[in-house]
């Protein structure tokens, strides 16, 4: 029941955007969509994506070999501090690079900045495969004759390619929603220009029309990423342990590789805590000593520990049915909510404004709506490991608690929902952070009155104020690291199976 | 199966029940009782706002000081909220709508949901900062200003008017942030005294020939690091940066075009309470402190530098007096927000 209202909220975006479309008229709608400033925008974010996709595939790939597969010196060090930018909020990034350099503006610096926030997407899959992978498929290779770079290139690389498709799918849709940086960086994409139309009029009809063409977009892109990752199969078959993967030798490339390493260590993590920390340094005690900075805090917690807490008990029934049922309803759900998930929170958000104002008043600006909201963005961070954690927890071991005289809720708790505790607590520890850098739908659905880390960030720092925004960065990434850290050792363990 | 989806529902509905319970927990304002009438210490009203934040604020603390009514703020822009008041309709929680330019608020007074701005707002301002028809009353006031670079400008190459800018000789030179509400007050002006075409030749020439910004504030930034020669943006936000640090305006003159050019427009922020306010007095309360004498002494002595237009509180003496501007005679009932938009989509600036 709970699954298939999860399902029916999740067609709501989608839904919104072919009403709207059909509301406008035909006439008006092809109007708005064809034209120079669609066609501006439209090649804005297909160079934006063509560019940095495979930036951050080199990045990521390159460096996940470097570290899992190559007798580096301190790899282990490597290994996480590879993964360490992802704590960095992208808007926060270009925030530390467009205060010291003002004059950073259009698609190569749009490139810059987005390619050092998101290679860490394309990373952490591919150093946790790389790390996995049976190496007895690379050595036969070897042993047929073929060199290590065409070992690499033909046989490790397919390995990768479900990981690594993954990534590069997170690396564009990232790319496709993602507000605060490219809006810092004067560069115009789908989602900053939705953002003016809807400063300028709400939710008036170009805007709406600029949101279908994104719809479309992230359509595309699913499709693509489905097409690109084929369907061989790269599992381990038959039995016998795995053997530890062997490590190339560097030799001569040592040193580029570590300067190479120091070098993105430096402009991905090094700049911006070290502009922040100069901030940090000129505002002095004062910035901090706003009742603003605790209030945003505390509103942040809040609404990151309730949208773990409905997203993780949203996840549950759609899991439990993909785990235990799997069939065509469990299919359909989970596709339903992927394509809703890979809406940028700007479309989700306007759809939701206009639902709820025109349809439902009584949730209009609550924080229930926003909730549903981030259930609906974020899901997908839930499921994936709630239902390797349900996976692990065998119905027989509740069958026999209910042989032995357990109810079946009791059976249910003490035994399936403990087992999977471990996997709903990461799930849920995702998913608070994500609503933790949230910044588009909670501008938009947010009750009155309400400010968080992120849009409390952006109104200082869109407003030029570098100290006041300071402390709020600090506390985005101080708040995201452990979480950071998670997720990279989940990778390792999902990578897995 | 049906005994395990018995277990599901109970977790579906303690699921609900605690978001429920959020909702209800943390909406304030939401429901502050029926002594609203009375406009007591125990109201709360709403108030949407598309004023500078921190000016707001300290209207709203003052004024809370003052009578003990709480104020709820959200922000938001002119055109923004204004769309989203017409839409909200009957239902709006907002009380109070407070703008940085007038067009919204015309945007809102023509859909009919204006309410009475309370006698006392109205004795407040002088009938040239408030519409002919009484549904608003002007709260502060702000001019137009070219803001150039003074060392790669000279003051005899400053263009005459601000319709200027559309020549190619302006190419790559100036910029301003078109998706605000300033700058499109700025043109509702311009449309209003030059006429559709005319306007639409200039956005279109300003597509090609301007950089544009987030905000005035990158804007002015933009300028002074000479980055643009020159940017369209409200006087206050020079006096604003000089009142700190001056590191974003220290390059930066200002330029006014005077002359009742359309570049010379001053524009006035409104107040109304709405119509569907279910806090009338308090609302019109508030009003009449925003335009009082203590609200206005805020603009003449606060970080705003916006001009004060009521109780008669004279503008900080920093400010080129209002007098002197030679702004062009504009009606703010007739500017027309909408038609902006629609020209600047048309041009590609949106």
């Amino acid at each position: 029941m709970l699954s298939i209202l999860i399902g029916a909220l999740s067609l709501v975006p989608l839904g919104f955007v072919v009403a709207m479309t059909i509301a406008t008229g035909w006439d008006t709608a092809i109007a708005l969509i064809v034209r120079p400033r669609v066609l501006e925008l439209l090649g804005n974010t297909i160079w934006l994506v063509v560019i940095t996709v495979p930036l951050c595939l080199v990045i990521g790939v390159g460096g996940a070999w470097l570290v899992e597969r190559t007798r580096l010196r301190a790899h282990r060090t490597w290994a996480v501090l590879l993964a360490a930018p992802l704590a960095i909020p992208a808007f926060v990034n270009a925030y530390a690079w467009v205060s010291v350099v003002p004059s950073m503006a259009g698609l190569g610096w749009g490139v810059f900045i987005a390619t050092l926030s998101y290679y860490p997407l394309v990373y952490i899959p591919a150093a946790a495969t790389l790390a996995r992978l049976d190496p007895a498929l690379e050595q036969s290779a070897a042993s047929l004759g073929l060199g290590p770079w065409k070992v690499f290139f033909r046989v490790v690389l397919p390995q990768l390619r479900i990981a690594v498709t993954g990534g590069a799918l997170l690396v564009g849709l990232h790319l496709l929603s993602e507000y605060g940086a490219f809006a810092m960086m004067r560069f115009s994409t789908f989602t900053t220009a939705i953002m003016e139309q809807y400063r300028s009029t709400f939710n008036g009809a170009a805007g709406n029309m600029l949101a279908s063409v994104l719809v479309a977009l992230c359509l595309v892109m699913l499709v693509f990423e489905a097409r690109a990752r084929g369907n061989a199969r790269y599992a381990k078959l038959g039995s016998g342990a795995q053997a530890a993967p062997t490590r190339a030798r560097l030799g001569a490339w040592e040193l580029p590789a570590q300067l190479g390493l120091l070098g993105l260590a430096i402009i991905a993590l090094g700049v911006p805590l070290a502009v922040i920390g100069r901030w940090l340094l000129d505002g002095g005690a004062q910035i901090w000593e706003t009742a603003d900075l605790a209030s945003a805090l505390g509103q942040s917690l809040w609404l990151g520990l309730l949208g773990a807490l409905a997203t993780t008990a949203a996840a549950f029934p759609l899991s439990w049915l993909a785990v235990r049922y799997p069939g065509w309803l469990s299919k359909s759900l989970e596709l339903a909510n992927y394509v809703t998930s890979s809406m940028p929170g700007i479309v989700l958000a306007l759809a939701f404004v206009t639902v709820a104002l025109h349809a439902i008043p009584d949730i209009y600006q609550s924080t229930l709506l926003l909730v549903i909201a981030y259930v609906l963005l974020f899901l997908p961070r839930a499921l994936v490991s709630l239902r390797a954690g349900l996976a692990q927890a065998p119905k027989e071991l509740e069958e026999a608690a209910r042989a032995l005289g357990r109810r079946p809720a009791a059976a249910f708790f003490r035994v399936t929902l403990r087992l999977a505790a471990p996997a709903a607590a990461g799930g849920a520890a995702l998913v608070f952070l994500a609503v933790l850098n949230e910044l588009t739908a909670t501008l938009l659905l947010a009750p009155t009155g309400t400010s968080t880390l992120a849009t409390q960030f952006w109104n200082l720092s869109s407003g030029i104020d570098y100290t006041g925004a300071a402390p709020y960065a600090l506390l985005m990434i101080l708040l995201s690291a452990p979480m950071t850290y998670l997720l990279f050792q989940q990778s390792k363990k999902a990578a897995g199976q | 199966m049906k005994i395990r989806s018995q277990a599901l529902a109970g977790i579906a509905i303690a699921a609900v029940a605690a978001l429920g319970l959020s909702a209800c927990g943390s909406s304030p304002g939401s429901s502050s009782g029926s002594a609203g009438a009375t406009g007591g210490p125990t109201d709360t009203i709403t108030v949407y706002n598309a004023q500078h934040q921190e000016l707001t604020q300290a209207w709203v603390d003052a004024f809370t000081k003052q009578t003990g009514i709480k104020v709820n703020m959200r922000n938001g822009d002119d055109t923004e909220m204004a769309q989203q008041i017409i839409q909200e309709g009957k239902n709006s929680p907002a009380d109070v709508f407070l703008t940085e330019n007038s067009p919204a608020m015309s945007a809102v007074e023509n859909a009919g949901l204006l309410g009475d701005p309370g006698s006392q707002a109205i004795a407040n301002v002088p009938q040239a900062y408030r519409p002919s028809t009484g549904k608003w009353v002007g709260i502060a006031a702000r001019s137009t200003v070219l803001a150039y670079n003074k060392t790669k400008v000279k003051a005899s190459d400053l263009p005459k008017s601000i319709m200027d800018l559309a020549d190619a000789s302006w190419k790559g030179r100036w910029g301003a942030a078109p998706s605000g509400a300033d700058f499109q007050a700025i043109v509702s002006a311009m449309l209003q005294l030059k006429g559709e075409s005319a306007t639409l030749d200039w956005l279109k020439a300003m597509k090609g020939n301007a950089k544009t910004y987030q905000g005035n504030t990158t804007a002015m930034k933009a300028v002074n690091s000479g980055e643009i020669d020159a940017a369209v943006i409200y006087h206050y936000y020079w006096f604003g940066d000089q009142a700190k640090t001056g590191e974003n305006s220290n390059n930066v003159g200002l330029y006014y075009f005077k002359n009742q050019d359309p570049g010379a427009f001053v524009s006035v922020s409104g107040g109304a309470v709405l119509a569907s306010s279910k806090h009338q007095t308090a609302a019109q309360k508030f009003l009449a402190f925003v335009t009082g004498a203590d609200g206005q002494k805020v603009l003449q002595t606060g970080s705003s530098f916006e001009y004060p237009v009521g109780s008669g509180v004279a503008a900080n003496p920093k400010l080129t007096p209002l007098q002197e501007l030679q702004a062009p005679a504009v009606d703010p009932a007739k500017l027309n927000s909408q038609q902006v938009t629609d020209l600047m989509t048309q041009a590609g600036l949106l």
